[in-house]
């Protein structure tokens, strides 16, 4: 089990690597000095050459890939250029809001696509099947942010049950009004990605030899599909599900627009309009860093689902 | 002993047209798909027949008017006649939407199949490489790489490819591991066929279907991370009309008027229902496994 | 000692009239036909027929495990004097895996792998018997026992994965075993086993309906397996019965025309002995029963002759790499100083059990896997030496058919371009010459030159056999080897197949390398024969000397293990064991034992054994 981690853990590093590496190059693309891009077009030479020495633009380029990667892995991920405050502390005061609506928006996806896929692979081709794969098909047909938009029209503004601006905390009731809409906005798309997956993975699982010798024992039919199906079935599914923690996230940019929530996505949204690129470097960082623990919870839930995974 | 019918075999194109009838035919929906498809096509080539006022053109005047009788689906903040945005709009999205994807699907898949047919220490680095893609929020990638950029219609097109790229090296990969398992591939090889002859001639027309149903359905992802884009502002620049800046504008007004979202919302949606209805229909006709009971 | 329970009267299963038929696109088609026949109570009986005869679909009938959505059936099938057929399905599941109890042909994939053995056989009886989890468990250890299981104890929570196939289908066993059945239902338990573990489970099946007191239902395709075991045999075609009757009866004085045909495409070992040259077989029409006798033809081989192709010392492993820097932790010992010689219209027999190296031998002398050491000289040339053109121009000389007729074939290019492609990469011809060649080849291989235009899915396995060896012999090889060709295809079409293999080895002065792991086909068809075991040929010589008269104890045991379709000459009963086949894996220090030879004159030769030998 120990050298299944580590081997795991040492991937997770060599992509963290990758990624912040990739980051770096990417932000040095830019056509054109950064510097100027900034400060715009009426700069200045001098506020430009100022702005450069204060980026470290005009460091060699491996003293500023070091800087960077020493800093990245320390915490330190720069300082925003409009606010001034370290970057580290503005995502840390939105991370919460973001965390929330996530967990929340997935655990409402679970609970609802596992059974309504499970139940729309046993009653295959019946009513069921046919209206679970219409209504998925439909709801991983919308963009989030046409949903959110829909959602926001009809139970925010006509329908005015619930805040246009979904920024409220403090009390139980305030925090309900404001996370509800963003939460079913995305808790019904990832309810609508789930049932499709898990029922495909439960059709191919009844075609299996093995649910065929369970029914030639005489077990029960429900407890055929729970515990002799599904439990393979949910083996594949866990994969996709991890994976699909990632969409999970950036579609929140979009809802968090829509609702006015704080959040990673606004952060983000923030910086792009304000050229705030230091701030962007930082997000990647952020956004790779959670990819990558993602990842690794993931594969870690496989193995210990799938008994013949070798934790060797 | 030996055949007892002795007919005339079809014409290759034939065997080609009886196949996709019969993969479009296993699910009904898919000619639903692909019939609302078409028609928004059409109505994106002959924009300026259909809807003959000026997209671009303003009328102070006649801003955020319901729709009537001059102005079908009445107008925007700027006076300007949202019919004929949609329209023109559409144009920009199948452009984006098709471009980028048949750049990653052709592109990825040829990754996918290098990483698949050469195995061992390629096909490691090359997939981990992807999936650490795969699992990044496409549309932040998106974002990235089209703010790094500047928002041209090359430059989108690039960056929706881009992220486009990982699912085709994935679904052009596993089919080629297990094409190369099988025996006929052995066969070639001991017949002397070069690695080339045998992965672009045998392996490659075995995987297209699979290939082009993800395709379709990486169309409708294209387009909807296109207008997710628009929508952030991050697209092709006004005035030029796009769906989701469209819906962008109307957001901005939109305790004054509704219908300025919903036209474009129900725009996107029917377009890329469709383009769903179509490629899971395809793929239900295509995967051996869902296939049926016996 | 448990009791067998008290006999019932009258027959155990009775089926009456039964037709069986599912909606394929749109259309029902009857897979089983009116099809009558009784078990008795401690009666084997052996359900007989090629493929779509119905067999498994008749069990899958019994026990009503037929989709519901696409599948029909009609007549009776009388159980405890209940018709199963309108049983409703509760009560229906009552009797799954407690008074009627199937197990299935795959052992690989038929248990559930994430739910441990121990609990996978408990199961049933926690279902059907009211037992809580502890003491079903402890039941089925008992039962594990019985299965002759090793370390049964600590099998319980093991998990599948970790068992071999013969293993697993003794778990298969114990779990249909449970509730104590009248009626089990094997549907080709052993087919997908090795001949040294089919024996074994066939011994056990055996035993355990002596000690219950059972009905056994025993599906093959096996006239081998049927002598063996079979109370009475019922024949099927294509969803019909053609005859039934006790086995005596079947096997000696068939009545049918059908029943005659089949058994004569089937091999018996040791009617070959005292011959020293293959012989076809003589192929009986199933229509109307007339006997085709192969012409008498003159297969030997002049000892003199210069060989086509001579193999000494190969050796070919692979690397298993694991831990985090992928340190080689293991090898393969796939072939391991392996030598033979090979003349023109020869044939030698490869042969041997699942991991003995006799596909890794085929492949690596045509290089489709890289040998690590050794000669293989092919019509003179080392073949390890050449370089990529070399190897590109020898390896038109030297062809493989392959066992999977369907795999084969790229399912997107029709036959005639399959055939045509090397002849046109290689250019013996331009795209005119190319389609003349095809249709000749079509034309010699027994099919028609109009088909060149259809596609692999179009045509039955035997036929897609011939279409390969069509393929193969496109480049007019001297060398051809046979990875299983036949193995995969059914009794009759595989006689026919062998037929036609043999003609034109007699024509061309083919030489063949035919690996196989069915012993009686394999009498047939070599001039010679060599036994392989972890690698290594322990025993190689003229066909007769090998066959009647094996000097190797795995020879032997191999030999012995071989069902013979002729049920006076049904084996004494041995007793159980069971073995388990060793792996040819080795740690990565292992240095591989020096081996002397023995030479028993004749050019037989015998691996001299030692005590310590796996």
């Amino acid at each position: 089990m120990t050298a299944f981690l580590v081997r795991r853990l040492g991937f997770a590093l060599v992509t963290l690597f990758a990624v912040l590496t990739l980051v770096f190059v990417l932000v040095r693309i830019v056509p054109g000095d950064p510097a100027q891009v900034i400060l715009g077009d009426q700069a200045s030479q001098e506020a430009i050459m100022a702005l450069r020495e204060k980026l470290g633009l005009n460091r060699p380029i491996h003293a500023q890939y070091l800087t960077f990667i020493s800093g990245a892995l320390v915490g330190d991920w720069g300082t925003s250029m409009v606010t001034g405050r370290p970057v580290i502390q503005e995502v840390l005061n939105v991370l919460p809001w973001t965390i929330e609506l996530t967990l929340i928006s997935l655990v409402l996806g679970i609970v609802i696509g596992v059974p309504l896929g499970i139940a729309a692979a046993v009653k295959r081709n019946r009513f069921t099947d046919y209206a679970a794969r219409i209504a998925s098909l439909l709801g991983l047909s919308f963009p989030p942010f046409v949903s959110a938009l829909l959602l926001l029209l009809g139970f925010a503004i006509i329908l005015p049950w619930f805040p246009v601006i979904s920024a409220k905390s403090g009390s139980f009731s305030a925090w309900f009004q404001s996370i509800t809409l963003p939460a079913i906005n995305l808790g019904l798309i990832t309810a609508a990605y789930i049932t499709r997956v898990t029922r495909s993975a439960m059709l191919e699982v009844l075609q299996e030899d093995y649910v065929r010798t369970a029914r030639a024992k005489g077990v029960p039919i429900n407890a055929v599909i729970i515990r002799h199906a599904l439990r393979n079935a949910l083996i594949p599914v866990i994969t996709i599900v991890g994976l699909y923690l990632g969409i999970l996230i950036g579609n929140s940019v979009l809802t968090e627009i829509v609702f006015s929530r704080p959040g990673l996505g606004k952060l983000i949204v923030g910086a792009l309009n304000q050229r705030d690129y230091t701030m962007l470097q930082g997000m990647m960082v952020i956004y790779t860093l959670v990819v990558v623990v993602v990842n690794l919870a993931t594969d870690i839930a496989y193995g210990v689902a799938d008994p013949r995974v070798k934790l060797k | 002993m030996s055949m007892t019918d002795t007919a005339p075999a079809p014409s290759r194109l034939r065997y080609l047209w009886t196949a996709t009838l019969r993969a479009f035919n296993t699910n009904k929906t898919s000619w639903v798909g692909l019939v609302i498809f078409v028609a928004v096509v059409l109505l994106a080539i002959f924009a300026p027949i259909v809807t003959p006022l000026d997209p671009l053109e303003q009328n102070i005047l006649e801003k955020l008017k319901p729709p009537s009788a001059e102005f079908v689906l009445g107008t925007d903040g700027f006076g300007r006649d949202i019919a004929s945005r949609l329209a023109y709009g559409a144009r920009i999205s199948l452009i984006i939407g098709i471009a980028s994807t048949v750049l990653a699907m052709v592109i990825g898949s040829a990754i996918g199949m290098l990483a698949g047919w050469k195995g061992g220490r390629t096909d490691i680095v090359i997939m981990q490489a992807m999936d650490v893609l795969l699992a990044f929020p496409s549309l932040i990638l998106g974002l990235i790489i089209v703010a790094m950029l500047g928002p041209s219609m090359t430059n989108i097109i690039i960056a929706i490819a881009m992220t486009s790229i990982p699912p085709f090296a994935r679904i052009a990969r596993a089919p080629t591991i297990a094409m190369k398992e099988r025996e006929f591939v052995d066969a070639c090889r001991a017949l002397g066929f070069s690695d080339m002859r045998i992965v672009a001639g045998h392996i490659l027309p075995n995987i297209l279907p699979e290939i082009l149903v993800m395709g379709s359905l990486w169309l409708a992802n294209a387009i909807r991370t296109e207008a997710s884009l628009a929508f952030i502002g991050l697209s092709v620049k006004p005035p030029t009309p796009t769906w989701g800046g469209m819906i962008r504008e109307g957001f901005e007004n939109i305790l004054d008027s509704a219908w300025l979202v919903i036209a474009p919302s129900t725009a996107i949606l029917v377009v890329i229902f469709a383009l769903n209805l179509l490629g899971d229909g395809l793929r239900d006709a295509i995967d051996p496994k869902l296939k049926g009971e016996a | 000692m448990s009791e067998a329970p008290p006999l019932p009267t009258g027959p155990v299963l009775s089926v009456r009239n039964l037709t069986t038929s599912f909606r394929v696109d749109g259309v029902w088609r009857s897979v089983v036909e009116d099809l009558s026949f009784d078990i008795g109570p401690r009666e084997t009986v052996a359900i007989v027929g090629e493929s779509g005869s119905g067999k498994s679909v008749t069990a899958l009938s019994t026990m009503r495990l037929l989709p519901p959505a696409n599948s029909r059936t009609a007549g009776e099938i009388l159980f405890g004097g209940k018709n199963l057929l309108t049983l409703p399905e509760e009560e229906m599941r009552t009797l799954r895996g407690n008074r009627l109890a199937m197990i299935f042909q795959e052992p690989m994939t038929s248990l559930n792998p994430v739910l441990t053995i121990g609990f996978q056989i408990a199961e049933a009886l926690m279902y059907h018997r009211g037992l809580d989890r502890a003491a079903a468990e402890a039941e089925a250890l008992r039962i594990l026992e019985r299965v002759r299981i090793p370390a049964a104890a600590s099998r319980l929570n093991d998990y599948p994965h970790r068992l071999s196939g013969g293993m697993r289908q003794r778990v298969m066993i114990a779990m249909s075993l449970a509730c104590r059945p009248q009626l089990l239902i094997a549907d080709e338990p052993t087919t997908a086993l090795d001949v040294t573990i089919q024996a074994e489970i066939l011994e056990l099946i055996k035993m355990l309906q002596d000690e219950e007191g059972m009905s056994v239902a025993f599906i093959t395709h096996d006239m081998g397996v049927v002598a063996e075991i079979a109370d009475r045999v019922v024949v099927m075609l294509k969803g019909r019965k053609v005859e039934d009757g006790p086995t005596s009866q079947v096997f000696k004085a068939p009545r049918e025309h059908y029943t005659r045909a089949l058994l004569a495409a089937v091999p018996k070992l040791g009617t070959m002995k005292g011959t020293d040259q293959p012989a076809p077989f003589a192929i009986v029409d199933q229509a109307s029963g007339d006997v085709v006798e192969p012409p008498p033809r003159d297969r030997r081989v002049d000892p003199e002759i210069k060989p086509v192709l001579e193999v000494s010392n190969l050796v070919t492993r692979f690397d298993v790499r694991s831990g985090v820097f992928g340190r080689v932790s293991a090898r393969v010992h796939a072939v391991e100083n392996v030598s033979f010689a090979l003349r023109p219209g020869e044939t030698l027999a490869l042969v041997g059990e699942s991991g003995c190296g006799k596909s890794t031998t085929g492949r690596s002398i045509l290089r489709l896997v890289e040998p690590v050491e050794g000669t293989v000289l092919f019509e003179g040339q080392d073949v390890r030496a050449l370089d990529k053109a070399g190897l590109r121009a020898a390896r038109q000389r030297m062809q493989m058919v392959f066992q999977d007729p369907f795999a084969s074939l790229n399912p997107r290019k029709t036959v005639g371009d399959a055939i045509a492609e090397p002849i046109i990469v290689h250019g013996l011809a331009d795209r005119t010459g190319a389609k003349h060649r095809v249709a000749e080849l079509l034309t010699r291989v027994g099919l028609s030159p109009d088909m060149a235009g259809r596609y692999p899915h179009e045509f039955s396995g035997g036929q897609r056999q011939r279409l390969c060896i069509a393929r193969a012999l496109a480049l007019k090889p001297k060398l051809i080897v046979a990875d299983e060709a036949v193995s995969a295809l059914d009794v009759s079409i595989k006689a026919q197949v062998i037929n036609l293999m043999m003609e034109l080895q007699e024509e061309m002065g083919l030489a063949y390398l035919f690996i196989s792991h069915d012993i009686a086909v394999v009498e047939r068809v070599s001039h010679r024969v060599a036994v392989m075991f972890l690698g290594e040929i322990v025993e190689i010589g003229p066909r007769d000397a090998v066959i009647s008269n094996p000097a190797h104890s795995y020879t032997r045991k191999l030999m012995a293990a071989v069902p013979i379709p002729d049920p006076d000459r049904r084996k004494a009963r041995r007793g159980l064991s069971t073995t388990e086949l060793p792996s040819p894996m080795r740690k990565a220090d292992f240095v591989p034992p020096p081996r002397q030879w023995r030479d028993l004159g004749n050019g037989h030769f015998v691996m001299v054994e030692h005590a310590h030998d796996a």
